[in-house]
């Protein structure tokens, strides 16, 4: 059946409401099950074995000892999980981060690992494995990376983008380049530039669930995998593939996510657990400790910035320019390309040009997090916005209203904006009580805006009307923070039933057709987008039924309000049949009701955010404290609005923490220095201010309710929001992120020396 | 090796198991008695997951032995609710939306209950710092702190 995803305003009923989400309860009493609490039969305690050096050739490993040792079940090195990626790079990059093949390529690089009848015996036999390694130089920095006399990670990188193609490999895998105009006429009808460098440190999503799954490979080639993830489906294409096993065998069923930010959209110890269970014939549970997931998994690029932009005196921006370099880890990424494409997109440009260069360092494999390079864009851009604000003399506000992007604006990274929020937030801000609220000593205030694209995606969503007329909702984008009371009221709203008599599920591999990992936003947008044409195609089917009862023409039938509805004079008095009703007499009608969807959710709604931020700086100690935080984003539609408050809030956070304090700190042996919550400091309940919210509503037009997706836009402004204030508060430039004690005393000082 | 055997209460439940000398209560609660609301965020005691209350204490379980657990009296999120009866904190959680992905949640309410215990008015700079000792990646707190005020006022009027 033809679905027409495209917005038709409507009164909504349940959409726009605040019920208490289906797994709540589940959640306040302890019995949610998440990837470390589930059990199985006969299973095993798997652990990994890591490099302890940055880079380094492995010549030789020897697990004999470990063998030997009682209750040792299986040992597995790269040897046991052979490359059959058949020449797809990205699949063997992942391959070579589960488990390095002939180099170690960052500190926590898993190079063998055990199955083992009990956490005591599975570490003891990590200590009898002996790995001779060559320790090779290695490079941490991303500026470093660049440089012609840095140690070459990859000798089989030449870099991808240049005019010609070079002919030596290189630590940088890709240039790309966005724009459009003239840049150099541009800055020639500028009245001031303003030019600067900026530096982000690498921060980990620090999700407070580590990755834990149980895998479980049978004799006949049959296996299940039970795992937090952000998308099962995808886990289960490239464990299959890494495996060697038919997807279709490997049932995959994601648990209760303990938090993700784009952690858990990489496979990264499930292969490594599959291969355990196979070799030992048993069952194996494998969970990351803390020290694990900082050093071997996630964590977002450590960035190098330089951005120019000119004005006239009037605030028209004339040109901007910016070259980004993102660390990628050790493997080629796209993250320097993201963040090229992001860098301008808040902003009408007649002459825009970004460059990005993806970088190899001895660092984890970077991960997406939240926006994935979006924030350390924004941060360079927005500081020299606002420096070229103050420049000119005018109101930073005023100043990006001027050159805010439009519906119908070209944006940087090429397509053109249909209706979009950007000026609206723009708007609000500037209307905000927060705005013209008094500050004291040693405090600023800054504001920043942030973009991010959205994603769509593949969608696959069932809905079964039980015969007393409740409704099972079943869909396959994982539920990371309440979508399942988001997709519940949709699915109520389109069947005109109360929200009572929805429950929403996360269905397994086997239990559904394939869906895209909850990412880019898109897990209420796109299953949303399926649960509204699943009920579609349910209703079609009570109306058909309803048809049959009343025995008229299906035609003659309308769904109304729950209601299946005979219309025409000549029906006048056959009145109404509830879909409880219907749903009653359906083993006599045809058997059970459902309705399927499976799409491309295309048409995800771009999404823009302007956030204020107060600070107050200590100017002794360098100490920094967010004293007030404003958000102000478009949601498209706020489906569920309590759960969009909490994303704007909890981006907000992340980014907050981002801006003072979060950063891997490497040592000059190349080994992570800060691996643990005590050290790599996340903020806490003390650290932050209550979070103020704004959601605006400005219908995406490609969905019928007319909702954006809102997960990830929160974390894009904070950085800059922060550094504008803390450069406000204190009279100096902050150009290096996290702006920690140390950083703010080095700017005071270096600003007093002149 | 041998096992110590330990006899203890546990959500008022009289529990005997045994264990190693060097498992930690958290791997006990987790691995010996299926009671897996308590979480594993950090194993170092600065994530507070794994927060459950011992002899009216609010402690890391992670850094709690096994054996300690002797003659003491625990509370572990899931003994919070009197049967189908959730507590107050654990009904206003679900009411704020205090929770997103919820793995710190049972950390949260442990904490929270024991902050109520001993300060039935907190201010909301005493429940800021009465729960900084529990990480949450999701929320930015600002949902939590105002589930916790409203279950303060509607314990106190119960």
């Amino acid at each position: 059946m033809n679905f027409d995803p495209r917005f038709s305003g409507r009164n909504f009923t349940s959409v726009g409401t605040r019920p208490i989400r289906p797994d709540g309860v589940d959640k306040v009493t302890g019995r949610a099950r998440y990837g470390a609490d589930f059990n199985m039969a006969g299973q095993l305690v798997g652990r990994i074995l890591r490099s302890p050096h940055a880079h380094a050739v492995i010549k030789k490993i020897d697990t004999s000892k470990a063998e030997k040792l009682a209750g040792v079940k299986a040992v597995i090195t790269a040897a046991d999980l052979p490359d059959l990626t058949d020449g797809d790079a990205a699949m063997y990059d992942i391959l070579d981060n589960c488990m390095a093949r002939k180099k170690a390529l960052y500190d926590g690089h898993a190079v063998a690992a055990v199955a083992a009848i009990d956490a005591r015996t599975a570490r003891q036999a990590l200590k009898l494995i002996e790995v001779e390694y060559e320790v090779l130089p290695h490079v941490t920095d991303v500026d470093e990376a660049m440089k012609h006399s840095a140690p070459l990670i990859n000798d089989a990188i030449f870099t991808e983008g240049l005019e010609e193609k070079p002919v030596k490999p290189s630590n940088v895998s890709k240039r790309t380049q966005y724009g459009h105009g003239d840049v150099h006429q541009g800055f020639a009808q500028a009245d001031m530039i303003v030019e600067r460098s900026f530096k982000t440190e690498q921060t980990h999503q620090g999700y407070i669930e580590p990755h834990a799954c149980v895998a479980s490979v049978n004799a006949d080639g049959t296996a299940e995998l039970w795992v937090c993830t952000q998308g099962h489906f995808v886990y289960r294409q490239h464990c299959a593939q890494l495996l060697g096993l038919e997807a279709s065998k490997l049932r995959v069923t994601s648990s209760e996510i303990g938090g993700g930010f784009g952690g858990k959209t990489h496979v990264w110890a499930e292969p490594v657990a599959l291969a355990l269970s196979r070799k030992a014939g048993r069952p194996v549970k494998l969970v990351m400790t803390r020290d694990e997931v900082f050093r071997a998994s996630g964590p977002t690029s450590a960035t190098s910035i330089d951005v120019k932009i000119g004005a006239k005196k009037d605030g028209t921006i004339t040109a901007a320019e910016a070259t980004l370099r993102y660390s990628c880890g050790p493997y080629a990424g796209m993250w320097a390309e993201i963040g090229a494409m992001t860098a301008f997109a808040c902003y009408k440009l007649e002459n825009v040009k970004t460059v990005g260069y993806e970088v190899l360092v001895n660092r984890p494999k970077t991960a997406a997090y939240r926006a994935p390079s979006a924030p350390m864009a924004a941060f360079a851009v927005e500081s020299a916005v606002d420096e070229l604000a103050k420049e000119i003399g005018m109101d930073p506000v005023e100043f990006r209203i001027k050159n805010a992007a439009q519906e119908g604006t070209r944006a940087s990274y090429g397509p053109v904006y249909g209706p979009i929020g950007i000026g609206p937030t723009l708007e609000a801000v500037k209307n905000h009580p927060h705005m013209k609220a008094p500050l004291k000593a040693n405090q600023g205030r800054g504001m920043a805006c942030g973009f991010w694209f959205n994603f769509g995606g593949q969608t696959c969503t069932d809905l079964n009307i039980g015969m007393d007329g409740s409704v099972s909702l079943a869909v396959g984008t994982v539920d990371v923070g309440g979508s399942r009371a988001s997709l519940s009221l949709v699915a109520a709203e389109e069947l005109g039933i109360d929200y009572s008599h929805v429950k929403a599920i996360v269905a397994d591999t086997s239990s559904l057709g394939y869906n895209d990992m909850t990412d880019g936003s898109r897990g209420t947008f796109s299953s949303s987008m399926a649960t509204i044409s699943a009920a579609r195609n349910a209703i079609k089917v009570l109306r058909e039924r309803a048809a049959q009862m009343w025995d008229i023409s299906v035609d003659d039938v309308a769904w109304e309000a729950g209601h299946a509805v005979a219309k025409g004079e000549k029906h006048g008095n056959l009145g109404k049949l509830s879909l409880k009703e219907i749903a009653a007499q359906s083993g006599k009608t045809g058997g059970p009701i459902a309705g399927h969807s499976e799409l491309v959710a295309d048409g995800a709604g771009v999404s823009f955010a302007t956030h204020i931020c107060d600070i107050e700086v200590d100017p002794e100690t360098g100490s920094t404290r967010v004293i007030r935080y404003t958000v102000v984003q478009d949601a498209g539609k706020a489906v569920h609005p309590t759960y969009v408050e909490g994303q704007y809030q909890g981006g907000a956070a992340q980014g907050i923490g981002w801006a003072l304090n979060e950063e891997y700190i490497y040592g000059k042996d190349g080994r992570l220095q800060n691996p643990g919550f005590l050290d790599y400091r996340i903020p806490v309940c003390s650290d932050l201010p209550m979070i103020d919210t704004q959601i605006l509503e400005i219908p995406n037009p490609n969905h019928p309710y007319g909702v954006r997706g809102v997960g990830e836009t929160s974390i894009v402004p904070p950085l800059a929001a922060i550094a504008n204030a803390v450069s406000n508060a204190v009279g100096v430039r902050m150009t290096h992120i996290p702006m920690s004690p140390p950083r703010i005393l080095a700017a005071l000082e270096a600003e007093r020396e002149g | 090796m041998a096992g110590v055997a330990v006899s203890t209460t546990i959500n008022g439940d009289h529990v005997e198991y045994l264990c190693q000398p060097d498992e930690t209560l958290l791997e006990v609660l987790r691995d010996r008695l299926g009671l897996t609301g308590a979480k594993e965020g950090c194993g170092t005691g600065d994530c507070g997951a794994c927060s459950v209350i011992v002899d009216d204490r609010l402690v890391c379980s992670c850094l709690v032995l096994g054996a300690e657990a002797e003659g003491r009296q625990i509370e572990t999120i899931e003994g919070m609710a009197h049967g189908d009866q959730l507590h107050p904190l654990q009904q206003k959680f679900l009411e704020h939306a205090a929770l997103q992905c919820g793995v710190c949640t049972p950390g949260f309410l442990m904490a929270a209950k024991d902050l109520l215990a001993k300060n039935p008015s907190p201010t909301e700079e005493e429940i800021r710092f009465g729960l900084a000792g529990n990480l949450c990646r999701c929320t930015g707190y600002d949902k939590i702190v105002r589930a916790v005020q409203d279950a303060a006022n509607v314990m106190k009027g119960a």
